[in-house]
């Protein structure tokens, strides 16, 4: 089970656990304004940007050649910037802080 | 070749050049082909504009055959932002549940009365039924109106001799007109009834930009449309597999209709008017002349997409620009998503088997091209799961 916060917009804190899915799974399901997840997690809409907390962004690893390039075209990129289709909910992101970009 | 393969139209052009250029009524296209240009392209608004003259942006032009401004459409930032935002919730609808149901139930009841038949000619009996009932719930209208449409036949724009035929396109414009005169004397809670009453920059919409709205509506979500259901009929007469697969595993539909909208491609391109010269791929694109985002070709560019010729349902990694990109994505993206999943999920319930008795391609002439987008007719059979 992890443990995942989203950050919204309005700044309000939003927390869900999951076993299993993707962070834009598990976002849409609980409808957090922002994710959208148009494209279902196949990376070609860029309806999930979110940005990483810095202490969790290193753990994920790079981004795929696919997400970075799909993220180099949309709003408000900065340096910790994830599509988070491409983030599955495992032990390894429980306690992680995300805030939606867009 | 089978029926339901689709070439790469432009391989050897997107490899060796890049862009093509496309003569269309002495306004010269240069089609931009490769995956990474066509979305650096249409990501520059600035440089390649849509606001144009109505009707000019799009291939083969239409600036002869109507004037209203298509909106958001034809419409850049900062205007085209706000616009946009008006429409935005209401083509989010289509998440709803009870629209769900609604598009499930109109899927269904069209496949039950052609199961009875058996056999049927798939884009007069079953696409175009199909996509013109289920319009009636993205303008939130009675299911009846759907009639009037289907008996305008497939094409809006287009004759059998010409693509551009003003005679057919002033049926619909001339429907449209209609139907808002009916709407401002009788106010309701359709897509028409919403625009009238919406503001943009303080003051109300415009018959005109009422317009401009509900023509993109129609127009956008019609070939299209039927275009992407009767090529998936083929695809899984071909494939009587994906039939089971996809009715034993529900997971699968998501990755399986990104994949075939990726290689269907129902259209296969868009232009754009050079505000300011660009250099893309090689090709110096002038001011005031045009370019097209080929979504068709950027969508097999073998740079991007590993086996970009094959479909493959459950492709995890699949950025494809089947619905455009950018800023001018395809408003009716999310109409089109649900519909397509519900048509996958309630066909493989109903359906054992599919045949094509006869198919009769729609290629599309792009100069040195020659793509086939679809059907002109496509004759199946069906067999209910008994």
């Amino acid at each position: 089970m992890a443990k995942i916060t989203y950050i919204t917009k309005a700044g309000e804190s939003l927390v869900y656990e999951a076993t299993s899915g993707s962070l834009m799974e598990l976002a849409v399901k609980n409808k957090v304004p922002g994710i959208d997840g148009d494209c279902g997690g196949v990376c070609s809409c860029a309806t999930c940007h979110v940005h990483v907390a810095p202490a969790y962004y290193e753990k994920l690893g790079a981004p795929s050649e696919i997400e970075a390039d799909m993220l180099e075209f949309d709003d408000n990129v900065n340096e910790y910037s994830r599509l988070c289709c491409q983030i599955p909910v495992t032990d390894a992101v429980d306690g992680i802080t995300v805030a939606v970009a867009n | 070749m089978g029926v339901s393969d689709f070439p790469d139209a432009f391989k050897d052009t997107r490899a060796t050049k890049g862009v093509c250029p496309f003569n269309d009524q002495n306004d010269s296209v240069a089609m931009l082909l490769r995956f990474k240009d066509v979305r650096k392209s249409a990501h520059d608004y600035k440089s390649f504009i849509s606001g144009a003259q109505p009707g000019r942006i799009v291939v083969p032009s239409e600036v002869n055959i109507r004037d209203t401004r298509q909106i958001p459409f034809e419409v850049d930032p900062p205007e085209h932002t706000e616009y946009r935002a008006l429409v935005e919730d209401w083509f989010k609808r289509p998440l709803d549940a009870a629209y769900e149901a609604g598009l499930e139930a109109i899927i269904a009841a069209e496949l039950d009365r052609v199961l009875v038949k058996g056999r049927i000619e798939a884009i007069a009996e079953l696409s175009l039924p199909i996509q013109s009932r289920a319009l009636t719930l993205l303008l939130n209208i009675p299911m009846k109106e759907a009639e009037t449409w289907i008996s305008w036949g497939t094409h809006v724009f287009r004759s059998e001799d010409s693509d551009l035929d003003g005679d057919k396109a002033a049926i619909l414009y001339d429907y449209i007109d209609a139907e808002i005169d009916k709407l401002i004397a009788n106010p309701d809670d359709s897509l028409y009834g919403v625009l009238l009453q919406s503001e943009y920059q303080g003051r109300k919409m415009t018959k005109e930009e009422v317009k401009g709205v509900l023509i993109l509506t129609f127009a956008g979500g019609r070939d299209t449309i039927i275009n992407y259901l009767t090529n998936t009929l083929a695809y899984l007469a071909e494939h009587p597999e994906a039939i089971t697969e996809l009715r034993d595993n529900p997971e699968l539909l998501n990755t399986a209709i990104e994949e075939l909208v990726r290689y269907f491609s129902p259209l296969t391109h868009m232009g754009r008017v050079v505000a300011q010269e660009k250099e893309v791929s090689g090709h110096v694109a002038k001011e005031d002349t045009r370019v097209s985002l080929c979504w068709a070709s950027a969508n097999r560019d073998e740079a991007i997409f590993e086996n970009p010729n094959a479909v493959v349902l459950d492709r995890k990694m699949n950025p494809h620009v089947a619905f455009g990109f950018g800023t001018h994505k395809c408003l009716g993206a999310t109409h089109a998503r649900q519909l397509m999943k519900v048509f996958l999920r309630v066909f493989t319930q109903k359906v054992a088997k599919l045949t094509v008795v006869k198919a009769v391609e729609n290629i599309e002439d792009w100069g040195e091209h020659q793509r086939k987008v679809g059907f002109d007719s496509l004759e199946i059979e069906l067999n209910p799961i008994k």
